[in-house]
């Protein structure tokens, strides 16, 4: 990654070692990219980290706290899932506020990438390809993702929600369903070539009806049986048993691990190599 | 900071010709290359050949190909058949030890708009490995060299035209290239912002940079080029130097005359026989003679008074005409 510099004119050859620098783009494109965008990220940092934790913070003391003391009323002493709705409900909120902000991040920043400031035929023309583009891309955000998710950790340890060292399990699996989040929502925004409003749709139709039906507000068996498929399918439900087993300990059969983990990296990898071979083509003009 | 100059692997790939006394080995050269999209042929079997160093053009309108063949040459098209090397390598299989050597200047400047005018120059330097305090005191360098020292730290959208172009080009020497692939460097700039722009690619090929560039202003490829290639619906109808193009395509200078659009054809068929070949527009008759006043004198004898006359030199605007019967800019 270093010690690739020559000195020499100003643009004479043999200024750069244009071996060495082929090598390592080959190796490190991905970072080269994530570093970029992390780089404009800067920017609205702050903003960021606020929608980020923002958002989450009112639903916890909004449902949390509101709803709660009403759902804990009437469920006397069982609460829900054996705990105070607060507990029960925290967790989850973490995880659709990472889906939330990887599948924001992923459509217009893919379809923008391609279009409104086309900075992936920039990325493209050095010497990194359209794999580094995909993986750079999806790590930066992560860190974006990462930000909020500690936010919101520390948050709920500051409350004394759950366990707290359980609680910063919370920190891998959400970045683990919003890498697969993100990778779904890429391979498709990523063959879209024009802007007809369609881009919203995401929003609308699978982030927020993801959220009302993965099981976030209520324990997904309370649902009509012909509406629980919409949990077993959407990431978030996956992350949000997860997620609870490691805040409360909810109990959690080694195979529903095995189930809840392997879903979430098969759809990651599976959506992966899609967005990956979309670009390639997208960008082989 | 310096490791190791690569200099002794190119001498042994570019330049093994001169041990046998010819001339260098081409850094790019094409067989035959060619690229189809579906049914249309964008690229028409086309060959060149473009030496260290040297500026090479290629001339022609928009939809020639010029563009994809730019793009095949930086390995980020891939090429239906045909042949292509690239500073020794083959584009399909090492597209980044091409583009490692590669400034390349695309026809949207494809600037980061988030990001700052300095920053735009260190993020790109990044991609190429180069270690970060490098890149900042080459970004200040290259900002000097495109004039836009006093606008590092504005943002790019604030930009005019012919400043982001020059970013442009800054970025793409980040890398000390050996070539820089400009298309159509001056597209959409008003004339003052081209020769500024024109000066400072002039400087890169004095220091060695090899350059190879599209264009459809004929102005800018005399003014550039070394050796151009006139491209028209995917395939090569000529090459050579531009004086050497005008020369083999045209006369030494051109009588345009103006009848009033109705008359012109009507006022050629008298003029025939003056000068070496006469060219029929919708506006104007073009009269080809090395000597355009004896032309002129030759028209008023016949009896006829063009509404206005203008002799002037052949450019390459005529060799394409002549080439392919269009004028170039359309």
């Amino acid at each position: 990654m270093s010690g690739t510099v020559v000195d020499g004119g100003l643009a004479a050859a043999g200024r750069v070692d244009h071996a060495a620098v082929a090598r390592s783009s080959r190796a490190w494109g991905w970072w080269f990219v994530a570093e970029h965008r992390i780089r404009a990220m800067r920017s609205y940092v702050a903003s960021a980290v606020i929608i980020g934790l923002g958002s989450p913070f009112l639903f916890l003391i909004g449902l949390g706290v509101g709803l709660g003391l009403l759902v804990d009323a009437n469920q006397g002493s069982q609460g829900v899932d054996g705990v105070p709705y607060l507990v029960f409900l925290a967790p989850a909120l973490a995880m659709a506020g990472a889906m939330q902000t990887s599948s924001q991040e992923n459509t217009y920043g893919v379809f923008g990438g391609f279009k409104w400031f086309p900075m992936f035929f920039a990325m493209n023309g050095t010497p990194i390809g359209p794999a580094h583009i995909v993986l750079g891309f999806q790590v930066a955000v992560l860190v974006r993702v990462l930000v909020s998710l500690v936010a919101f950790v520390l948050v709920m340890m500051l409350f004394g929600i759950g366990d707290p060292l359980g609680a910063l399990l919370l920190l891998p699996i959400g970045l683990l369903m919003a890498t697969a989040v993100g990778f779904a929502v890429m391979s498709w925004v990523s063959t879209q070539t024009e802007d007809r409003g369609q881009l919203s749709f995401i929003e609308r139709f699978v982030v927020v009806p993801l959220t009302l039906f993965s099981g976030t507000y209520f324990p997904l068996e309370t649902l009509p049986a012909f509406l629980q498929w919409i949990g077993w399918i959407s990431p978030l439900w996956h992350a949000a048993e997860l997620g609870r087993a490691a805040l409360y300990g909810a109990p959690l059969p080694a195979v529903m691990l095995l189930v809840h983990v392997g879903y979430l990296v098969l759809l990651a990898a599976v959506t992966c190599a899609l967005s990956i071979r979309t670009f390639r083509k997208r960008l082989d003009k | 900071m310096s490791t190791r100059v690569d200099g002794a692997e190119d001498a042994a790939r570019g330049w093994h010709g001169l041990a046998l006394g010819l001339v260098p080995a081409p850094v790019i050269e094409a067989n035959g290359l060619r690229k189809e999209y579906g049914d249309f042929t964008a690229v028409d079997g086309i060959d060149f050949a473009i030496e260290a160093g040297e500026a090479f053009g290629f001339l022609g309108p928009n939809g020639a190909g010029k563009s994809t063949t730019m793009r095949m040459i930086a390995a980020t098209s891939t090429r239906t058949s045909g042949d292509l090397q690239v500073l020794g390598f083959d584009p399909e299989s090492h597209g980044p030890e091409i583009r490692a050597q590669l400034g390349i200047v695309p026809q949207a400047d494809q600037l980061d708009e988030e990001l700052r005018v300095v920053d735009n120059l260190i993020v790109y330097g990044r991609y190429f490995g180069l270690p970060l305090p490098y890149v900042k005191r080459r970004a200040e360098e290259l900002l000097e060299f495109a004039q836009l020292t006093e606008k590092r730290k504005a943002r790019v959208d604030g930009l005019s035209g012919g400043m982001k172009r020059r970013l442009t080009i800054a970025r793409g020497l980040i890398n000390s290239p050996k070539a820089m692939l400009l298309d159509e460097p001056t597209t959409g700039l008003d004339p003052q912002a081209r020769h500024v722009l024109w000066d400072r690619l002039f400087r890169l090929k004095e220091e060695g940079t090899t350059l190879v560039l599209t264009t459809h202003y004929m102005d800018e490829a005399e003014q550039l080029c070394d050796r151009l290639v006139v491209v028209d619906k995917g395939a090569i109808v000529a090459e050579g130097s531009p004086s050497s193009l005008i020369r083999q395509y045209s006369t030494r200078e051109v009588l345009e005359v103006r009848f009033g659009s109705s008359r012109n054809a009507e006022a050629a068929e008298r003029i025939d026989g003056i000068g070496s070949r006469i060219e029929v527009l919708p506006d104007r008759v073009l009269v080809y003679d090395d000597d355009g006043e004896a032309a002129m004198a030759a028209v008023h004898a016949r009896g006829l008074q063009p509404i206005t006359s203008l002799v002037r030199r052949s450019s390459l605007e005529d060799v394409f005409l002549r080439l392919t019967g269009r004028s170039l800019v359309e």
